[in-house]
């Protein structure tokens, strides 16, 4: 019996770098062997959910969603593009961060779907975000002096988007790293605008919970925090705003430790991977595990 | 032959081998070896040398049963490369040797055989058929191929996979069977996987109305598409995306099961079995542009200025503005000419002929 991973990203029509953190996480995880196929789709890219499953050849897949957040694509778009039979969204029993998968068939193919919940809320998140914080910083010991804000686009329309950020806030909070810890966003309250406000600490790491770098990351925000005037003439990192120093890292997504969610993703559904998260932790900078 | 060759025929022959001409049976301690009209019955250790008699009927075997991916679709994609239907054994492996051409898409590959039947595959942009080899990129790694569709000649994104920009410049140059199948389908995802499924009767067709009645969110909208005038608009939609100028698939959804478009599906080798996501996000906004009742708008136009409009229509629809030279003023779609139209006839809030925009 084959398996085959297959990670479901959201993908472009104007921007040719949104699938690069999905091609680069699907070549890390390729090089490991822990799977015989591993293979990106897209809702807006080639191949297509509605076509993906039909390029991997293996009987068994482990279909992980590249999203932050569960709601409209985990639970509707991506079951119903890949034809996964008798999907309904209590098959996940989430409270709307604690999805981890179900066992379905796929209509066209036949093919027996582990589907996942999305990467951006399983734990092992939080080790990204606190590594971004130190890639960021160049600090592998960053968190002394220093506040850390999460930042998620945030929408009225699906409250689940909020609780992923908040979530993950939570842990980072209670392992007591990082002097402040708090939750920001675009589109509600508390706003990412007034970042200086929300914190004490001098130092402030800026961490945006988005797959790939883009119009959000790489233009709104910065220019909403005040690192910039215009983001097409860039920011220093860090940077000076309200006394405070800013070190804004850019999408979480494109941190090479992704990879090993998208492998936790995996291995919680019952893939055989235990191998392949030893060598993406050890070579992309998460904390070797302890076996405690 | 190599000795794992002959084992591997050794070990078939229990059950019997019979592929592409060539016959291999075990009948006790004895094996009988046919191809090419001529057999013969040898004990086992003869066997290395009748097959030596045969050997690219063997290697040939060999490559298809322990070399080739033996997924259906990649390996009946890779038969067809060597026109495997076309050609016995000996007519494949003499051309095979020369290197055996074909396209796909934009791709140009040929496929080459050496003493052991190993295959290896070469490809590059059929636009690049006869430039030498040192002035092409070379590369070897088949994932290379993502980041060489991702962008045009231009460096342009290219959102639609199989739009006829793929850009030329480089080549791979030795690929195995695995490493080829794996390249086109990065330059054309899904293409082979359909293009088999046609072949075996089985491409799973969704048509216009299927396709956007499953939207949802923000595509829901399409769905209203229909304004009481049939399918006019959807021929409008399959003449704007769907013809060969702008995509290579061969278009084979229609509007529904029982009504055809009347635009031409394309002449594309792979099939296309429903409306892509460009298509329907084009579609979603055409949905919006389309609920707007008309206006009557008066113009005072000379009748070369309504011309020079129609030609820059034309011109940006086909791609071809760029194209225009700097002092070509006798093209309508001339930027000068543009700028001469604009200054005369817009006036200060961009209005045509200071004619305003009704939106009531």
């Amino acid at each position: 019996m084959t398996q085959a991973l297959v990670i479901a990203a959201h993908g472009s029509h104007l921007n040719a770098e949104s699938s690069t953190p999905t091609f680069d996480h699907a070549d890390t995880i390729r090089a490991t062997g822990a799977f015989d196929e591993v293979r990106e789709a897209f809702w807006k890219e080639e191949p297509h959910f509605r076509e993906a499953l039909r390029v991997v050849d293996a009987d068994e897949v482990y279909l992980v969603p590249l999203f932050i957040s569960e709601g409209y694509f985990t639970e509707q778009v991506i079951p119903r593009e890949f034809r996964l039979e008798e999907w309904e969204p209590e098959l996940w029993d989430s409270d709307g961060t604690s999805a981890t998968h179900a066992t379905l068939r796929a209509a066209d193919t036949g093919q027996t779907v582990h589907y996942c919940g999305p990467v951006g809320t399983h734990d092992s998140m939080s080790d990204v975000i606190v590594r971004r914080a130190e890639s960021v910083t160049g600090d592998d010991d960053v968190g002394d002096g220093f506040g850390l804000a999460v930042v998620g686009h945030g929408t009225e329309r699906n409250e689940n988007s909020a609780k992923a950020i908040e979530y993950h806030a939570d842990r980072i909070r209670e392992m007591d790293r990082f002097d402040e810890v708090e939750a920001l966003f675009m589109d509600e309250d508390p706003e990412v605008d007034d970042v200086t406000d929300f914190f004490e600490s001098d130092d402030i790491v800026v961490v945006p919970l988005f797959v790939a770098d883009g119009y959000h990351t790489q233009e709104d925000i910065p220019e909403d925090m005040g690192l910039t005037d215009d983001y097409r003439t860039g920011w220093d990192t860090p940077a000076a705003v309200d006394g405070h120093r800013i070190w804004y890292s850019g999408a979480v997504g494109t941190e090479p430790l992704m990879a090993d969610v998208v492998l936790e993703r995996a291995a919680d559904a019952g893939a055989d991977v235990e191998g392949a998260i030893e060598r993406v932790k050890a070579e992309t900078g998460g904390s070797p595990a302890t076996g405690d | 032959m190599h000795d794992s060759q002959v084992a591997a025929v050794t070990e078939a022959a229990a059950d019997g081998i019979d592929f592409d001409g060539f016959e291999v049976r075990a009948d006790g301690d004895e094996y009988r070896v046919a191809a090419n009209g001529a057999e013969t019955t040898v004990g086992e250790d003869d066997l290395d040398a009748a097959l030596a008699e045969h050997v690219d009927y063997a290697t040939n075997w060999y490559f298809w049963h322990a070399t080739a991916p033996q997924a259906e679709p990649r390996w009946a994609y890779l038969r067809w490369l060597e026109r495997s239907d076309e050609l016995s054994v000996p007519e494949r492996y003499d051309a095979l040797r020369e290197g055996v051409t074909r396209s796909w898409g934009q791709l140009r590959i040929t496929a080459t055989v050496d003493e052991g039947g190993q295959r290896r595959y070469a490809l590059r942009n059929e636009e690049d058929a006869d430039v030498p080899d040192e002035d092409l990129a070379t590369y070897e790694d088949p994932l290379e191929a993502r980041s060489l569709a991702k962008r045009d000649d231009d460096g342009k994104y290219r959102p639609l996979k199989t739009a006829p920009t793929l850009r030329t410049g480089w080549r791979f140059a030795g690929l195995s069977a695995e490493g080829l199948v794996q390249a086109v389908d990065f330059f054309y995802p899904a293409t082979v996987a359909n293009w088999y499924a046609e072949r075996e009767g089985e491409l799973d067709v969704d048509h216009w109305r299927e396709t956007m009645e499953r939207q949802t969110g923000m595509f829901g909208l399409v769905e209203t598409w229909d304004r009481g005038e049939g399918h006019e608009h959807v021929n409008w939609v399959a003449e704007a995306c769907c013809v060969d100028s702008q995509c290579l698939k061969r278009r084979e959804w229609q509007y529904d099961d029982e009504t055809d478009l009347d635009v031409d599906g394309g002449d594309g080798r792979f099939p296309c079995r429903e409306p892509c996501s460009v298509v329907i996000s084009a579609a979603r906004q055409w949905t919006k542009l389309e609920a707007e009742e008309p206006r009557t708008y008066e113009f005072e136009l000379t009748p070369s200025e309504k011309e020079q409009i129609e030609a820059i229509v034309d011109a940006v629809a086909d791609g071809e503005a760029e194209e225009i030279r700097e002092a070509d003023v006798y093209e309508g779609a001339n930027r000068y000419r543009a700028r001469f139209l604009r200054a005369k006839l817009f006036d200060e809030d961009g209005n045509l002929a200071g004619v305003e925009t009704d939106r009531e």
